[in-house]
């Protein structure tokens, strides 16, 4: 199944710093709407230099890439919020530099804060919410603009196994309400399967895909999927060729 | 507080009942130890007046009781004292505002342009390390011995930690959040605006708290070498110093340092009303 018209094109992309570091080499893959791609690999492995050449923040070095780069919505590793401001007022942020006026960006920010569930902390500041609450306030800023392609690296790193979950629940219920193209890092395998259309495997630096898995489980999932032995055995397969990668 | 509330309030997060100290006994725990310390400071100041100095070189330290009376109670040597502080107060808030004027302007550009910041940053640290004495001949040559002269001193000695610390800040904020408005193409002044400079206002508040301080400081030297016009605490005591005037000399000494403490005081309490609700102090983890 070939939906119309990627999102993203990775066309042998290869990337090499100006120290001489090479991160990537020869990467190649489609994303497209409706579709949630995983990319899981080493650290170190060129996972976020392949976010920050498909945002457009560095320039690749070979290949070519086709986005378009006005509707890309980036979640950071950190939750990056301005300490500042409020939780209403960091998820307006990027409705803010775009000039749109203020009552508009106010109900788009409303509705992106009820969309993750923060509903009752738009006047908090980030020093007293715990990491999930941030990320979640995060997610919110990503969604303001309703951008058709969501960029995550490895946006659930940092917090505990349970926040981690519910994250992964809400993120494949608002993939599956919102219908985007989504391009996910992380180097959890059941988050990866747990929530994608397609988990790639990258290998160890310099990066290249070195397996694809078509992950056939019907949205909305069940949080109870992750105890399903197909769920299993398809972690066991991408573990086993992560393995491999290194 | 018994062992067992004790386990209690570390395991959990205590709802704000549960709270094992209450703000009278936390003032108690501040207030007492000073308090018993200054007690122990003026016995040993007595001593001193009356066990190891004679009646006849008493005059070095008088004992506490007659600088109240002569340097404080005394409305008419005290209110001296008042008009002098007041004289270098106004120097040093002149030359405090200067300094914060040049720095953040200096800061700003600085920050623009890894360029500017390199060429400047080696002049800046070439300005703070001249002595102090060894530019007063100029600065008298330049701007003569009035209070012109003692403000350029408050300038010469402030600027630095404001500037350091304004660089620091505006430099402050994470590469992820410059990512952030790098993406949604922010400008050089929005970028400076929205994210640099409320980034650097904790760093900026701590400079000002330094920079306050060493600005009396500066007031009062300067007030040693450039004594022309309004007469400044500096004067003062260097005057009670020449006639003897002990219980004067330490009053005013001790007025001095009061001026200090409350420039820092207000600092403090301004920083924490500017940015408090949002900045985390490291000590705020004991809740
Ligand atoms: N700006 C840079 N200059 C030079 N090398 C870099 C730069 N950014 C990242 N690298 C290197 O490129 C490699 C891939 O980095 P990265 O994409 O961050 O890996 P990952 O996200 O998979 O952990 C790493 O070895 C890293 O040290
Ligand atoms: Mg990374």
């Amino acid at each position: 199944m070939a939906p119309a018209h990627p999102a993203l094109i990775f066309d042998h992309i290869g990337m090499t710093y100006a120290n001489g570091t090479q991160a990537i080499s020869d990467v190649s893959f489609q994303v497209s709407p409706g579709e949630f791609v995983s990319v899981v690999g080493p650290s170190g492995c060129g996972k976020s230099t392949l976010l920050r050449i498909a945002s457009g923040l560095i320039r690749h070095s070979f290949g070519s890439v086709t986005v378009e780069e006005d509707k890309i919505g980036y979640v950071f590793q950190d939750a990056t919020l301005l300490d500042w401001r409020t939780v209403e007022q960091n998820v307006q942020l990027p409705a803010e530099l775009h000039g749109i006026a203020r009552p508009e960006r106010e109900k788009l920010a409303q509705d992106a804060i009820n969309l993750v569930g923060l509903s009752g902390f738009e006047k908090h500041y980030p020093k007293s919410l715990s990491g999930g609450m941030k990320m979640r306030t995060s997610l919110a800023r990503t969604l303001t603009l309703k951008p058709s392609l969501f960029l995550f690296d490895e946006p659930f790193g940092a917090v505990d196994e349970i926040t981690r979950e519910h994250l992964n629940e809400e993120t494949q219920r608002l993939f599956n309400q919102e219908r985007f193209a989504g391009l996910f890092i992380t180097h959890s395998i059941g988050e990866a399967v747990f929530m994608s259309t397609r988990v790639l495997v990258m290998s160890a630096r310099p990066g290249r895909i070195v397996a694809s898995f078509d992950i056939p489980f019907e949205y909305p999932r069940n949080p109870d999927l992750r105890f399903d032995p197909a769920f299993a055995e398809l972690c066991a397969e991408v573990s086993a060729a992560l393995r491999s990668a290194y | 507080m018994s062992k067992a509330a004790a386990a209690t309030a570390d395991n959990v997060p205590a709802p704000s009942t549960a709270r094992p100290k209450t703000l009278a006994r936390r003032l108690g725990e501040t207030l007492v130890p000073p308090i018993v310390l200054g007690c122990a400071i003026l016995i040993v100041w007595y001593m001193i007046s009356y066990l190891v100095l004679n009646s006849t070189n008493r005059f070095l330290l008088s004992p506490p009781h007659e600088v109240w009376l002569r340097g404080f109670a005394d409305w008419n040597n005290f209110s001296e004292i008042l008009i002098a502080l007041w004289s270098s107060a106004r120097v040093a808030a002149i030359g405090l505002s200067i300094a914060i004027c040049i720095s953040m302007l200096l800061a700003t550009i600085m920050s623009q342009s890894k360029l500017i910041e390199i060429a400047i940053f080696p002049y800046m640290v070439a300005l703070q390390a001249i002595p102090l004495l060894a530019i007063v001949p100029l600065i008298s040559f330049w701007f003569g011995f009035g209070q012109t002269s003692r403000v350029v001193v408050c300038v010469l000695i402030s600027l630095f930690p404001m500037l350091v610390n304004t660089l620091f800040g505006l430099h402050s904020a994470s590469r992820g959040a410059h990512d952030l408005f790098t993406l949604h193409r922010a400008s050089r002044l929005t970028r400076l605006r929205k994210l640099m400079l409320p980034a650097a206002l904790p760093a900026i508040f701590a400079g000002l708290r330094i920079s306050a301080g060493l600005s009396v400081i500066g007031a009062i030297v300067g007030d040693f070498f450039f004594g022309r016009g309004d007469v400044g605490i500096g004067q003062r005591l260097r005057e009670y110093a020449n006639e003897l005037e002990g219980e004067q000399l330490l009053a005013a000494v001790i007025m001095s340092s009061g001026l200090g403490i409350a420039v820092f005081l207000f600092f403090t309490w301004l920083s924490k009303a500017s940015i408090g609700h949002w900045y985390e102090t490291r000590s705020a983890r004991d809740d």
